[in-house]
This record gives structure tokens, C-alpha cells and sequence, in this order.
């Protein structure tokens, strides 16, 4: 293997996306919204054609203003069918983030005489193009990642309490006058915002993944939220590494010569994902399957009414 | 005209061509409409988005064995094998971390869709040297412009079977949606049920991503049960609402992109049935424009009878038996928490209802003949149900006021009488149990 400083810019950059996704991606799980940054990612496409439309260029700062204005869209609208149309949220976010996608397609296609922009590019993107070649160059996808995972990190340590308690019990958080409406879409703005960055610099696959599968190994490991948010992190920047080992490693021995390095660290998450799964300490497959065996105190022998709840957020606040 | 005459062509489905694809989105629409009501009813809307994206490694594994075999590897028919098996195997697991684990059902779903669709595409751009792979990408996102009869026959067969499984399964798959629990506890077996249920969708999905794409797929199990929603709370009549919206929009949709050939058909078809939705949500008996209206008429409605009350309750003040005469609007504002406005707007709106007459006093009531009347039996109402919930469940004199509140605006003549009976008050209106 020719391990180049290129590979560990990739390595990089996926760990700093994967801790970018991660903060934010536990508490979309915890919210039961996982599905939003797949909603966003295809939703942003009408703010990509009206801002380059509007610009006539394929400047980034434009097209990132444009995306994150769409991807808040998606969050308000899903919220105001779900709340003023009693539609399920699942439904809601199917709704809009169609339609959207819809519009932007057809946007796309008024102004194709003149403009190059893909959607099949949109929802790949490729980490590999984002590294530099000439070493001492800083990768501006770095940048802009490494950005995003320190506001998202301010915003989420500044309003913890507040973030908090609206994910684990809105109604407490409304009578103790924390507005869990405004974290609400102040935790739908850095989704936005971290989707589209992260996309736009390295994919949208692995966005998607690592909003979530990190969370949810997370989540299988322990039952509080601080550690959640670290065990998150630290999962998520793992599959990184060991999804650019796979893409450099794999190919060769199946007799190919490469493949997507982003694909590669969705896929490694889900990988971790399944490990865990299976070996987790307490919620593991094997560790229920040997409680059962025992016969001993294992919840999954306690009778149906001392069971816990299955719909309860499952993670304790404290 | 001519324009006329070719949208006239298109709509009455007279050329060979359109009328196959009009049909076979109609057809798709009407086939997801009464899937995507159950996975509507299940909270499971986006699980076409999920296993169109858990279609994938399937689609490209199939394609790199029989390219590897050497045979032509554009044959569709192990493609979409590869895509169905793949798209089960997405159900497995979701189910599987669904029953195994505490995670929750947009977890597993975010799981299954980014990893297989991740992985799909680490294979996908392996597999991109071998010859022959040009037209995968297509194959992914449809072509809608492009059906022909094989597609026509494809979704009607999956459409078929999907309604044939409903009609059968019907009972027991409406429990899954709205009862699992009560399912499971009556003995049917819940995990399959789920498992058919998800299986009949990936059917559905594999059939129309072939043919239409993507988006449209997504959209159609999603956006017409969703509009059918605002329309009925019955299951038999949702499912054939959705179904006939889903019909509508796709035939609506495709005619109009068959008019239009620069715009992308499966995106015409997806602004025509949220259209469609839009519509529904608005003006459907169960649309915004509905409940607000209710909420807005009962909000009215409540503030009427608190004024009524409040007025009845200081014309009680000096003599046990009430006499109408004018009220000083300043003592009603110290009997609620009404600001001056919210009071001069209630005033108004009795007014209009009748209930107050003119005083030529602007910082007076007068109550009218007929708002009397009322306010007496409002405040007769309140009374006997709170000296029922201090009798009978044990609220605290200083407590019942508000939770009568809540109540007294809905009581009717049935309630009422019952309470009577009850109750059996010594005086027609007996007096207000916080002593004064």
C-alpha cells in the first residue's frame, strides 16, 4: 500500500465531516427525524438552480446560501404540515422534500442551455476530488468542514440544557420557558447547514450516513447523552479511516482498480453499526441471546408490562 | 388550436405511444396509492425512498455476476431480481434492528438506506470499467418518456398482485397499521405481516424505479395517500381515494408532460400530485381550511359563553335573585383575565349574535332578553358540573372551577338533565360553590 499525504488529507476530511454529522445526528435520532438530511440532501436542489440562475456561475458562496435557505425550507414546511394538517412527519418530509426535488428538476431543465449542473453530481459528490494534490495546500473542504464541526460544537455546548430537554420531554421544556419550538429549528438549521456543507465538499452519501449510523451505534452503547455525543464522534471518525482503508484496499484484491471512497465510509459505518449490534454489552444480540439462556433478570424475560417502553427515547437525560 | 387539438389527442389517450405511458403511470399511481395508505397508516411513508436506495447493490451485483458470466448484461430480468432481493434483504434488516434492538423505526430506516445505498455505489463505480455499464445509471433513475408495453404489462402484473394481497390480507394487515400490539396479542404473526407488507412495497418500487424513476416512486407511495388522508378517516375509502388520486395525478401528469417534451416527465407527474395534495389539504373535510374554521367557531363560541357568565355572575352579586340591568364593563374586565381589547372584541361579536342590546352607554352592557336566558343556563351548567366533580370526584371546591371550565362549553340538554337527576338541586340555579 502507498500511503500519500493525500490519503491522510481524505482521512481528514471524512473524520471532520463524520464529527460535523455526528453532534447534530444524535439528536435528529433521539428527535425521531433521522430521515431529515436524506430530505434535505435531495430537497436543496431548487436552491442550487435559483442561485445559479440569479448568480449565471457556479460560485459556491451563492449555491451554499441558496442550498441552506432550501434545506430550512424542507425543515419549516415538513413542521407546518405535520403541526397545522395533523399529517404524520415521515409523510410530511416525504411530501416536500418530492416536491422540492421535483421543482429543482424542473428548474434545472428550463435553464439547461446554459447551465452544467448534474443531479446524479449533486447526490454522489466524491471525497477523493477534495483532497489536494500539492502537499502544504490546505483542502478548502477541510476547511469548510472543520468549520462547520466547530460551530455546530458551539451552538450544541452553548444551548445544551436547552437542547437537551426538548429532545427528551418537549412539554417539560415549554413550561420551564425553553421554547423547545426555537431549538427546534435552530437543530434543523445546523442540520441544514452541515448537510450542505458536507455535500457539497464530500457527498451526500455520506452525510446521510453519518447523521445517523453513528448515533445509532451510539445509542446502542450507552444510555446517556454526553457520552452518546463523544461515542458518536468517535465511531463516526473510525468509519472514516476505515472507509478509506477499504477503498484503497478492496478494489485491488477483487481485480478493480478503485472505487468511491465516500460509499466506502458509509458503508464502514454500517459495518461498525453491525459489530455493535451484535457485541454490544448490554443491548448486543449475543448478550440478550446469553441473558435469555441464563433465564436470568434479562429485560427480554420480564413480562410484557414491566418491559420498557418501546417508544420511550431510550437514553436517559442525565 | 392546434395546441388544443394535440393537448385533446393526448388526454383522450388517442396516440399509441402517450396512451401506453399515461396508462402506466396511472396505473403505478393507483397501484402505490393503496400500498402507500397502509405504509401512510403504519408511519412508515418514507420506506419507498428507503429501499429505492436499497436497490441498488442488488441492481449493480446482478449486473457485475452476469457481466463476469459473460452474458448480455442488460437483461432485465435478473436486474430487477438482483434489485428485489436486495430491496428484501433491506426489509430483513430493518426489521431485524427493529425487534432487536430499542432503536426506532426512522433509525433503522436511516440505516438501511444510507449503508445499502452506500454500498451500492462502492460497487457501482468498481464495476464502472466493466463494458457494457453505460446504461446502468439510466436504469437507476428511469425514463419515464420511454415506457413501453413490457413496462405497461410489468406494473399492471405488480399492480395486481399488490391488490390481490390487500383485498386478502386486508383485515390483518389494517391491524398491523393501526395495532400491532393488539396484533401480536390475538395471535397473528406480526413479523411477517410486516415483512409482506414491506415485501409488497419493494415489489412496487422495483417495478416503477425500472420505469419511471426514482422520484416518482418516492412521491407516489407518499404524496397521494397523504392527500386521501384529508378526505376520509376510513381505511376501504382512503385506500380508493389515494388510489384514484394517485390514477389522476399520473394520467394528469403525464399528459401534460407529453404536451411539454423539454420538462422532465417524472417531475410533471410529482408537481401534479402534490397539486393534488395541496387541493386536499386546503379544501378536504379534514383540511386546514376546516379545522380552523371549527377551531375559530368553537373558540367564539367559548368566549360568548365566558362573557355571558361573567355578566350573569355580577348581576348575581347584591340580590340572590339576578335582575338584568347595565354592567360596568370595568367590573367585567376584573372578573377574567381580559385584556380591554379581547373584551371590546367578545362585546362585539355578542352584539352581532343578539345577546346584548345597545345601552347608549359605552362603558356599559346590556344584556338582551334572549342572552339572559342563556347566560342563566350557561351559569346553571357550570354549576351543576362543578358540584358534581366536588361530590362525586373529589376536586377541591378551590380547584373545580377551571376543570369545569374545560367541560361546561360542551355539556348538552342529555348531560345536563343526567346531572339534574343526580344531582337533584334545590334551587333552579343553585348557588356558586365558592362561598362568598
Amino acid at each position: 500500500m502507498n500511503w500519500t499525504f493525500t490519503d491522510t488529507w481524505i482521512v481528514i476530511t471524512g473524520m471532520l465531516c463524520a464529527l460535523a454529522c455526528a453532534l447534530p445526528g444524535c439528536f435528529l435520532v433521539l428527535r425521531r427525524m433521522s430521515m431529515m438530511g436524506d430530505a434535505i440532501s435531495h430537497a436543496v436542489l431548487p436552491g442550487l438552480a435559483i442561485a445559479f440562475m440569479v448568480t449565471g456561475a457556479r460560485e459556491s458562496l451563492p449555491m451554499f446560501i441558496g442550498a441552506a435557505l432550501t434545506g430550512l425550507c424542507t425543515a419549516l414546511f415538513t413542521q407546518w404540515i405535520h403541526r397545522f394538517a395533523n399529517v404524520d412527519q415521515g409523510a410530511a418530509m416525504g411530501v416536500v422534500f418530492t416536491t422540492l426535488f421535483a421543482i429543482g428538476l424542473m428548474l434545472i431543465v428550463a435553464a439547461a442551455d446554459h447551465v452544467d449542473l448534474d443531479p446524479g453530481c449533486v447526490l454522489y459528490g466524491a471525497i477523493e476530488s477534495s483532497a489536494p494534490v500539492v502537499p502544504g495546500e490546505f483542502p478548502r473542504a477541510a476547511a469548510v468542514l472543520g468549520g462547520v464541526f466547530l460551530v455546530n460544537l458551539a451552538v450544541i455546548t452553548i444551548f445544551f440544557k436547552e437542547f437537551r430537554l426538548s429532545a427528551f420531554d418537549p412539554g417539560l421544556a415549554e413550561t420551564l420557558g425553553f421554547r423547545p419550538g426555537l431549538m427546534h429549528y435552530l437543530l434543523m438549521t445546523l442540520v441544514a447547514v452541515t448537510t450542505v456543507a458536507a455535500f457539497e465538499s464530500v457527498g451526500s452519501i455520506i452525510v446521510i450516513a453519518m447523521l445517523i449510523v453513528p448515533a445509532a451505534t451510539a445509542q446502542l452503547l450507552t444510555r446517556r447523552l454526553v457520552p452518546m455525543l463523544v461515542t458518536a464522534c468517535v465511531s463516526g471518525a473510525l468509519a472514516a479511516l476505515l472507509g478509506h482503508l477499504g477503498a484503497i484496499l478492496i478494489p485491488p484484491w477483487l481485480g478493480f482498480r478503485g472505487t468511491s471512497t465516500s460509499g466506502m465510509m458509509a458503508a464502514a459505518a454500517g459495518w461498525i453499526f453491525l459489530l455493535t449490534w451484535i457485541f454490544a454489552p448490554h443491548e448486543g444480540l449475543l448478550s440478550r441471546f446469553r441473558g435469555r439462556r441464563a433465564g436470568g433478570s434479562d429485560l427480554a424475560d420480564a413480562p410484557a408490562g414491566i418491559k420498557r417502553d418501546p417508544e420511550s427515547p431510550g437514553v436517559s437525560p442525565h | 388550436m392546434s395546441t388544443f387539438e394535440s393537448w385533446w389527442e393526448i388526454l383522450t389517450l388517442n396516440a399509441h405511444n402517450t396512451r401506453v405511458v399515461v396508462l402506466t403511470t396511472a396505473l403505478l399511481g393507483a397501484g402505490s396509492g393503496v400500498i402507500g395508505s397502509l405504509l401512510l397508516l403504519r408511519k412508515r411513508s418514507l420506506m419507498g425512498d428507503v429501499l429505492s436506495h436499497a436497490t441498488l447493490p442488488g441492481i449493480v451485483l446482478a449486473f457485475a455476476l452476469l457481466s463476469s458470466a459473460g452474458l448480455a448484461a442488460k437483461n432485465l430480468l435478473p436486474l430487477l431480481a438482483g434489485a428485489m432481493l436486495s430491496g428484501l434483504a433491506g426489509v430483513g434488516v430493518m426489521v431485524a434492528i427493529r425487534r432487536t434492538t430499542k432503536l426506532r423505526d426512522d433509525v433503522a430506516m436511516g440505516i438501511v438506506l444510507s449503508v445499502f445505498f452506500g454500498i451500492g455505489v462502492v460497487i457501482l463505480q468498481m464495476v464502472r470499467e466493466l463494458p457494457d455499464s453505460a446504461g446502468l445509471g439510466s436504469f437507476i433513475y428511469g425514463k419515464t418518456a420511454s415506457i413501453i408495453t413490457a413496462d405497461f404489462i410489468g406494473i399492471g402484473i405488480v399492480s395486481l398482485i399488490v391488490l390481490g394481497i390487500v383485498l386478502l390480507l386486508g383485515k390483518e394487515l389494517v391491524l398491523l397499521c393501526f395495532d400491532d400490539g393488539f396484533a401480536a396479542a390475538q395471535g397473528w404473526p406480526v413479523a411477517w405481516l410486516d415483512v409482506l407488507l414491506l415485501a409488497l412495497v419493494t415489489l412496487m418500487t422495483v417495478a416503477g424505479l425500472q420505469s419511471v424513476g426514482l422520484v416518482l416512486v418516492i412521491a407516489f407511495l407518499i404524496i397521494p395517500a397523504a392527500a386521501a388522508r384529508f378526505w376520509t378517516s376510513r381505511v376501504g375509502r382512503m385506500m380508493a381515494i389515494a388510489a384514484g388520486i394517485g390514477a389522476l395525478s399520473g394520467w394528469a401528469g403525464a399528459s401534460a408532460s407529453a404536451a411539454m417534451p423539454d420538462a422532465p416527465a417524472g417531475a410533471v407527474i410529482v408537481l401534479a400530485s402534490a397539486a393534488a395534495f395541496g387541493i386536499s389539504l386546503i379544501a378536504g373535510p379534514r383540511g386546514v381550511w376546516r379545522r380552523q374554521m371549527e377551531l375559530a367557531r368553537l373558540r367564539d363560541r367559548v368566549g360568548r359563553q365566558h362573557l355571558l357568565r361573567s355578566i350573569f355572575e355580577i348581576l348575581e352579586q347584591p340580590a340572590s335573585t339576578p335582575v338584568n340591568r347595565p354592567v360596568a364593563l370595568d367590573d367585567l374586565l376584573e372578573k377574567r383575565s381580559w385584556t380591554p381589547r379581547d373584551l371590546r372584541r367578545l362585546l362585539k361579536r355578542a352584539r352581532r349574535h343578539g345577546s346584548t342590546e345597545p345601552t347608549g352607554n359605552g362603558g356599559f352592557v346590556l344584556l338582551s332578553e334572549a342572552g339572559f336566558g342563556e347566560a342563566a343556563r350557561i351559569t346553571r351548567n357550570h354549576r351543576l358540573w362543578e358540584i358534581y366533580l366536588i361530590r362525586h370526584a373529589d376536586i377541591a371546591p378551590s380547584h373545580v372551577d377551571r376543570d369545569a371550565d374545560m367541560v361546561e362549553h360542551i355539556l348538552g340538554p342529555e348531560m345536563v338533565r343526567q346531572l339534574e337527576r343526580e344531582l337533584e338541586p334545590s334551587a333552579l340555579l343553585p348557588p356558586s360553590p365558592h362561598a362568598r
